[in-house]
């Protein structure tokens, strides 16, 4: 008997008992809805992340409750606001301390681009220090616009190849 | 006739140090000599001037111009309710004002910033470091012959070989 032959006879037998799945979008689903964010804030963009983060609009709601002030306790980082030059080492040292696996959201013109802060003193774009995974436009962003950051990321979440400890490697 | 009698008094006791007084909005403005600043400083906190408050102090750069840089002092007078505003003209080729730290303490990270954007050294500072930029940066940033496209990161980049 071929393998979906298999699942569809047992799916047919043991109705509305079990699903199945496989483990990558087990593991992907299981991340999404638990994201523990570090919110690195520098900047005026705090405000906007902190009415999407607390009960106006509310993030907790698709599974970003939970805010740590360790990086060594989280696995998303918010970066929010203008990064300069003279923080840019702090910033690459929280993210270096993030568990494994971790996401960034670059959140606000500043962290994306540099924004309108084109001079000596503020780097052009957080990704010229960390990888970035989503990018919110904005100055501010909309707390809705961060949602639609958050899902987006969520997405890429339970769609990516996931890694885990005792994976085979092949 | 208050404002009258300070200028007035001023140029009694400091006659050769006074370069100009002008006045604007209702506030003096007194352009002195750069060795009669503690000095002149000094007079004015003490009573019966009061300027008890050292609001803020700057630079700025005019580039071209002979003496190219200018400090600028603002001070208020709680009990007198008035303004003051001291220019002292410097030039790039001996850069040194004696500090204000002695008298006003807040005048430490206002030089220190002083220091940081310009190169303006500050005698008689106690902790004369960079403010705002970090220890490695080199030039002053806010000189109007610093390149506009010059940048100094701490590390090497991402995307950038």
């Amino acid at each position: 008997m071929g393998r979906i032959k298999q699942r569809r006879h047992y799916e047919e037998r043991y109705r509305g008992n079990f699903f199945t799945t496989n483990l990558n979008a087990l593991i992907g689903w299981g991340r999404r809805y638990s994201l523990f964010h570090y919110p690195f804030i520098t900047a005026c963009c705090g405000m906007e992340y902190m009415s999407a983060a607390c009960g106006h609009w509310d993030f907790d709601r698709f599974g970003v409750g939970m805010t740590t002030f360790s990086p060594r306790q989280a696995d998303m980082l918010f970066v929010v606001g203008t990064i300069t030059q003279k923080e840019a080492p702090v910033l690459k040292t929280v993210y270096d301390q993030l568990v494994e696996p971790k996401w960034v959201i670059a959140c606000g013109a500043c962290a994306v681009s540099g924004g309108i802060y084109d001079n000596y003193a503020v780097v052009q774009g957080i990704d010229k220090i960390i990888p970035v995974d989503v990018y919110i436009p904005g100055c501010p962003p909309r707390p809705e616009t961060i949602l639609d950051a958050i899902d987006k990321l969520q997405d890429k979440i339970q769609h990516q190849k996931q890694d885990w400890r005792w994976k085979p490697k092949s | 006739m208050e404002t009258k009698k300070l200028t007035d008094d001023l140029k009694l006791n400091f006659e050769n140090k006074i370069v100009e007084v002008t006045e604007q909005f209702g506030d003096d403005i007194i352009v002195i000599n750069k060795d009669a600043l503690l000095g002149i400083a000094r007079f004015l906190k003490e009573k019966p001037y009061d300027f008890a408050m050292l609001l803020d102090l700057t630079c700025v750069d005019y580039q071209g111009r002979d003496p190219r840089f200018e400090m600028v002092y603002h001070f208020f007078s709680l009990s007198q309710n008035k303004r003051l505003r001291i220019k002292v003209p410097l030039s790039e080729s001996k850069l040194t004002i004696s500090s204000l730290t002695p008298l006003w303490k807040n005048a430490n990270w206002l030089e220190r910033e002083v220091y940081d954007m310009f190169g303006v050294h500050f005698e008689g500072h106690p902790d004369l470091r960079r403010l705002f930029m970090y220890d490695e940066f080199e030039g002053y940033p806010l000189r109007k012959d610093y390149p506009l496209r010059k940048r100094q990161p701490i590390f090497h980049m991402r995307n950038e070989e």
